[in-house]
């Protein structure tokens, strides 16, 4: 096989259409372009029950991603759910009695922690708690009291 | 009864034998790795035989995998009324399966298979044997740098394998079938996670060039120095890469996503 420069051009674009794709798939497909490390402060909410929520599920408000789920632990002495969350540092004025409900995104999507600001003066800031909290809708109890209900209601028509 | 047995053992031992020889092999091409690399032109050669010649087919079965994912995964969402998450299973299945595991089978088919008999043919046409009553070791002048090739090759093969799948599969389900596109992005972004996903894709196809280089080059190396012998060969080389790719991709998936 001889050395020709074309083959060397053909080697060079190969490569770099390979780096392209490797990079394509990091900063497109994946969620690096959300890792990159900003600043952050972590606030710790406690739920009653977090149901699905998991590691890295994303915190909004208003249906803006602010922050991510960093932990979640149990608490053995008040057996409730704690769930620790890292907030982009550019986002620091949300109020302290700011309010955090685990949601659904869709009927069968993914959980996420909504907060929804209150009206205080002090803000959140680094390893604050906060106070209420609402916790993840369980679908099943949902359904169960649904026709738990429906079947009592049935029930009193035919009295 | 008794021939049976013997033909059973006889088996068993050129087996042995055999991985033993390719075990050897593969520690001696590894050796010579280091004195190929102050000569880049010999890999540059091999990266041209072995990438830029295998990257049509990639690409071409990338797009059109990344079309059928697109085109299967819209009807079967669209019963659940999902369609949004089409971005997501496209690219899963292409970054963790289908990139590096299609990706290694074409490798294999394409590279490998010229690889075995490009070998093959020097051995019986006794190049190799030139070769080393000149002191030159073949091992080290010809196939380490067709190993390093292709371990070279396969992640930057399979990285492209996935995208253009991905783009593919963006054509058929934003282009024609009406997914939106934001979200087609978005759960993509949501859902694949660089370190478990991308990382681990890639991993796999590094894994599955290492071997498949190994085996095209072994084969070819082991060949019976006859016509026969290099077709035998070449046909061994896919259907053992095959085999050996399809194992590990069950070996490797079940260490990397069995949380």
């Amino acid at each position: 096989m001889q050395h020709t420069s074309t083959q060397d051009t053909l080697v060079g674009l190969f490569v770099a259409a390979g780096i392209v794709g490797l990079l394509f798939l990091a900063l497109q497909v994946s969620n690096l372009s959300t890792f990159i490390e900003e600043e952050t402060y972590t606030v710790t909410a406690r739920f009653e029950n977090s149901g699905g929520l998991k590691v890295k599920s994303p915190v909004s408000v208003a249906g803006v991603k602010i922050g991510q789920v960093k932990a979640i632990s149990f608490d053995p002495t008040t057996y409730e759910s704690l769930v620790e969350m890292h907030i982009n540092a550019k986002y620091n004025t949300l109020p302290d009695d700011t309010s955090a409900s685990i949601f659904t995104a869709g009927l069968l999507g993914e959980q996420y922690v909504n907060l929804v600001p209150g009206g205080s003066e002090e803000y959140l800031k680094e390893g604050s708690t906060i106070e209420i909290t609402q916790s993840a809708i369980i679908l099943e109890k949902v359904i169960g009291q649904f026709l738990f209900k429906s079947a009592e209601e049935k029930a009193e028509t035919k009295k | 009864m008794t021939q049976f047995l013997q033909f059973l053992g006889r088996t068993t031992r050129t087996g042995f034998t055999k991985l033993g020889r390719g075990t050897f092999f593969l520690l001696h091409t590894l050796g010579g790795i280091g004195s190929i690399l102050p000569r880049p032109r010999l890999i540059l050669n091999q990266m041209y035989a072995v990438g830029v010649l295998s990257f049509l087919i990639i690409t071409i079965s990338g797009l059109f995998v990344g079309m059928v994912l697109g085109l299967q995964g819209f009807y079967i969402l669209s019963d659940f009324g999902a369609e949004e998450t089409l971005g997501l299973m496209v690219a899963a299945s292409l970054v963790r399966e289908l990139g590096p595991v299609v990706t290694a089978l074409l490798f294999a088919g394409r590279a490998g298979s010229a690889l075995t008999a490009e070998i093959g043919l020097m051995k019986a046409t006794e190049q190799l044997s030139g070769m080393e009553m000149m002191a030159v070791d073949p091992i080290k002048r010809i196939i380490s740098p067709r190993f390093l090739a292709g371990l070279l090759s396969m992640p930057l093969l399979a990285a492209l394998f996935s995208m253009i799948g991905i783009l593919g599969g963006h054509m058929v389900g934003v282009g024609l079938l009406g997914v939106d596109e934001g979200s087609y992005w978005s759960q993509m972004q949501a859902g694949i996670d660089f370190q478990d996903d991308i990382v681990n894709g890639v991993i796999k196809s590094i894994v599955f060039g290492f071997v498949a280089t190994w085996i095209a080059l072994f084969e070819g190396y082991d060949t019976i120095p006859t016509s026969e012998g290099v077709s035998r060969a070449t046909t061994r080389t896919v259907v053992n890469s095959a085999f050996s790719i399809l194992g590990l991709d069950f070996i490797l998936t079940a260490l990397m996503f069995g949380d």
